[in-house]
């Protein structure tokens, strides 16, 4: 091998730091493999952090009707039951235990009266059940996460490393190709087997919660090396982000504040969720919630900056909200200057989370290719046509370990490390340098400004609501900015130079823009997420359906894959959920499900 | 502001409408200029090459913090300015800096609440500069390896029972975000060059919340009097000072656990009880200390 590149060994290669990646290398590790985790920040920073509201698990120390299957029965009714019943399945039952398992290394839950963990309602749950301290269980969960990874012989961390390619063996996926961000020193990994952790996208919109990191290089990099990416058209809308003032626009109020009585108001005062949902109200599913607000504002009834008032000062006392929402409290005191416990906040709809995703089997969250596995937000089908709260810190403890256990098991298979040719190197060497290199005077384009351009063009035609006219103009941006992307230059040299950082960036943003539009054009309905001006219904074949972008001879087609559906013993558990209507089932389940379920109390 | 909107109620909505477009504003980060400009001196340079500071004019917008206007610079005028972030909403601890002199979060320093004139920004102090606004900080990471993690009796059944009040204690500790502002602050890392001896401020508050966990068994005081240097803190509270989290540091860890090692160390019943069981501090010990 080459000396231009430095080059580690290891038997399973964690791509991301976030708990999927972290649960999954505690879990190769403790299998016995050599366990080298990659994060592109420092440890400890990645998008987990972020998670405020909790982790959903049915332990029911308060609401003793909740159990498992009303939570699988709650999710699969909030994906819109296109989600894969059979990690839905695997999902509700296991999160129980890493619940319990999180807290013996150390993680703090809130607590009830009795001692045990307490839990809290929100959004299209049944019944009270996030375990949650605080408003901050993201970051609880993943200094409880780091600290046990780091203490886990087997483990080693390479922070600040920007991984830009799959390298593979045949069609075996056996290592990365990347670059050190701090000297610019390109990186070859080899290992047997990756699990992709790499989290989710939404930097190539506008308005969005995520941080920089969440370009989708790991969807990006899995779609080149071939494999198969699902339910990209559908794209969470958080209803609630700041709006005001614009440098905050987008960061996140935590459903939190709805689940300890926070509601929204429009501008005439009026707790407009009661039309929209009469039963679940201001806790509706995320979807809901999201199109309502932009109705109202469409409406206008919309607060001065174009959201909803956020209102829990009237619900609750002050001294209670400070303890129960402390860093909102905060968030809003040091960057609106608004104090939450006296006043509304100004929110609306920003980009959050991305339910599609490397396509995986759900026992070993292994994806279509050999030697590739996917967990947490890079995957796809835990969560459909819909995300609820409280799912993705669960999502990323169940299939974190899973994902970990089978890389381990396909690594220890193995023997020998599979060779990589030196023509693969050489090609990702020489893309990842480009932009530093070549010299294209004025026609040298700016990462930056194509970034923004990229935004414009998504947030604009693919954002909340879609058409096949605006998606179509979205395909055509996204070409144009390909074409244009081909010649981004970089001033500065490879120490830690981000202007060359988000050329890499902007590479995986369209990648993956491109697969969220062409699945969005191909899925002619209203889901969840996706809504389609031009088709507001649901479509009955489309909902037996999961729709993947993949890479045939070199261009990105969409095909269908049929959905496996739910056995009849397993659909009768959607009676469970308070929020189950039979005239909603799709025909293929009509009739299965034998009696309403239990009212709300 | 409402009956401004673009479409009337019953029209369809077409993308590329509403939320996108703030009802008052155009479409851009720009919307909400002040029609202020910021002088912003930025640190440029790595070791072995040119240092020194840059400036640049930045227009101002409402509510903007340092964070955007370091951006927004990236975005127009230099774009290899280095510097490190993530969440931008003060829960992730990237991008700490030294602002006008004072070890903040760029994400939460708003511009307005600065004295007017030149904002001058500069990367912390204690850290081996590596580029620019960024720092190595890997020390901490070395340092965080060296504390035994928590630790639960192996036969202490699940589901546990804790009280609200001992999380309350705990949450103090476990809100940090691993800024290191705290690390950057203490003029013992930053006047002296003790890393190999002292854990700081951030690594003192670690081991309190795990000392302070009720179900926790091990007893890290040896190693804070030895190797984590605990006797260096003279108490002068920088680091809660610094502490976008609002912690408590010196009052609520470093204290704490000062007079845990000295009751261990010093108490002469105590040392008569060790002598007479022959052994060091165990669990039992350690929960009758609380």
């Amino acid at each position: 091998m080459s000396e231009r590149y430095q080059t580690r060994e290891c038997d399973v290669l964690v791509i991301g730091a976030g708990g999927a990646g972290l649960r999954a290398a505690i879990a190769a590790a403790e299998a016995g493999c050599s366990t080298l985790v990659v994060g592109k920040s420092l440890l400890g920073k990645a998008h987990t952090v972020m998670a405020e509201g909790g982790i959903a698990a049915g332990l029911a120390n308060l609401d003793t009707p909740d159990s498992w299957e009303v939570h699988f029965a709650d999710t699969m009714l909030g994906g819109q039951l296109i989600n894969n019943w059979r990690m839905v399945d695997l999902y509700s039952r296991e999160v129980i235990d890493r619940v319990y398992e999180l807290e013996r290394w150390g993680g703090l839950f809130d607590r009830t009266d009795d001692g045990l963990i307490m839990q809290r309602a929100f959004g299209a749950h049944s019944w009270k059940r996030l375990c949650h301290v605080g408003d901050r269980t993201g970051l609880e969960l993943i200094r409880t996460l780091q600290d046990k990874m780091v203490h886990t012989p087997g483990t080693d961390v390479l922070m600040e490393c920007t991984l830009t390619r799959l390298l593979t063996h045949g069609d075996r996926v056996c290592g990365a190709f990347g670059y050190l961000r701090n000297t610019g020193e390109l990186i070859v990994i080899r290992a047997g087997a990756v699990v992709m952790a790499s989290g989710g996208w939404g930097r190539m919109f506008r308005y969005t919660s995520n941080s920089w990191e969440g370009t989708g290089d790991g969807a990006a990099m899995a779609y080149e090396a071939g494999a198969e990416l699902q339910d990209m058209e559908f794209v969470q809308f958080h209803p609630t982000g700041m709006i005001w003032p614009p440098g905050a626009r987008g960061i996140l109020v935590t459903e939190a504040v709805r689940g300890e009585g926070g509601i929204l108001r429009n501008s005439e005062g009026e707790r407009f969720m009661e039309r929209y949902d009469p039963v679940k109200k201001d806790l509706s599913s995320r979807d809901v919630v999201a199109r309502s607000i932009y109705k109202e504002v469409q409406a206008g009834r919309g607060s001065p900056h174009g959201g909803a008032f956020l209102d829990i000062a009237s619900r609750r006392s002050a001294a209670d909200i400070r303890k129960r929402l402390p860093s909102m409290c905060d968030q809003f005191e040091a960057l609106a200057g608004v104090d939450i416990s006296k006043e509304p906040m100004e929110v609306g709809p920003t980009i959050h989370y991305t339910m599609g995703g490397i396509r995986v089997d759900p026992e070993t969250a292994a994806s279509t290719l050999p030697g590739l596995y996917a967990a947490g937000e890079a995957a796809a089908g835990m969560h459909g046509a819909n995300r609820l709260g409280g799912n993705s810190l669960g999502d990323i403890l169940v299939f974190g370990r899973r994902a970990g256990e089978a890389a381990a098991s396909s690594a220890k298979g193995l023997g020998a490390k599979p060779a990589v040719s030196e023509k693969q190197l050489a090609d990702a060497e020489a893309a990842v340098l480009l932009p530093l290199a070549h010299d294209l005077g004025e026609k040298a384009e700016n990462s930056y400004v194509l970034h923004r351009a990229l935004q414009e063009a998504m947030q604009d035609d693919a954002g909340i609501g879609r058409s096949e006219e605006s998606l179509n103009r979205a395909l055509t941006a996204i070409g144009e900015l390909t074409e244009r992307s081909r010649r981004m230059r970089a001033g500065g040299g490879r120490v830690l130079n981000p202007g060359w950082h988000t050329c890499r960036d902007v590479e995986s943003m369209l990648t993956v823009s491109e697969a969220i539009v062409r699945c969005a054009i191909a899925r002619r309905e209203s889901r969840g997420s996706q809504w389609r001006f031009d088709f507001p219904e649901k479509d009955a074949r489309l909902g037996r359906t999961n729709l993947v972008a993949r890479k045939r001879a070199g261009a990105m087609v969409v095909e269908e894959r049929p959905l496996e559906l739910m056995p009849d013993d397993v659909v009768t558990r959607l009676a469970r959920s308070r929020f189950f209507d039979p005239a909603a089932l799709p025909p293929h389940y009509a009739g299965k499900v034998p009696a309403p379920g239990p009212k709300a109390h | 502001m409402a009956g401004a909107l673009p479409q009337p109620s019953d029209a369809v909505p077409q993308p590329g409408a509403g939320l996108s477009a703030p009802v008052d504003g155009p479409p851009t980060t720009e919307s909400g200029l002040t029609g202020e400009t910021i002088t912003l001196r930025v640190f440029k340079g790595q070791p072995g090459g040119e240092m020194g500071y840059a400036t640049h004019q930045v227009p101002e917008v409402t509510g903007m913090v340092v964070l955007d206007a370091v951006h927004w610079v990236q975005r127009n005028e230099d774009s290899d300015l280095a510097c490190r972030w993530n969440c931008k909403a003060g829960k992730c601890g990237s991008c700490s800096a030294e602002v006008n002199g004072h070890p903040v979060l760029m994400c939460k320093t708003r511009i307005d609440t600065l004295p007017r004139g030149p904002v001058t920004v500069q990367p912390m102090k204690s850290f081996p500069l590596i580029k620019d606004l960024v720092t190595d900080v890997s020390r901490n990471y070395e340092t965080n390896k060296l504390i035994p993690p928590f630790t639960a009796a192996p036969d202490d059944g699940t589901p546990w029972r804790i009280q609200q009040m001992d999380i309350d204690r705990l949450y103090e500790h476990r809100r940090c975000i691993e800024c290191f502002l705290c690390q950057d602050v203490c003029h013992v890392n930053r006047s002296h060059d003790l890393s190999a001896r002292f854990f700081g401020p951030r690594f003192f508050v670690r081991v309190a919340s795990l000392e302070m966990h009720p179900k926790d068994i091990l007893d890290r005081r040896d190693l804070l009097r030895d190797q984590g240097g605990l006797g260096y803190c003279n108490i002068t509270k920088c680091c809660s000072e610094v502490c976008p989290e609002h912690i408590h540091i010196t009052d609520n860890a470093i204290i704490p656990l000062k007079e845990r090692v000295a009751d261990a160390h010093w108490d002469p019943l105590r040392w008569v009880a060790r002598k007479l069981r022959g052994s060091g501090t165990k669990a039992g010990e350690k929960a009758a200390a609380e």
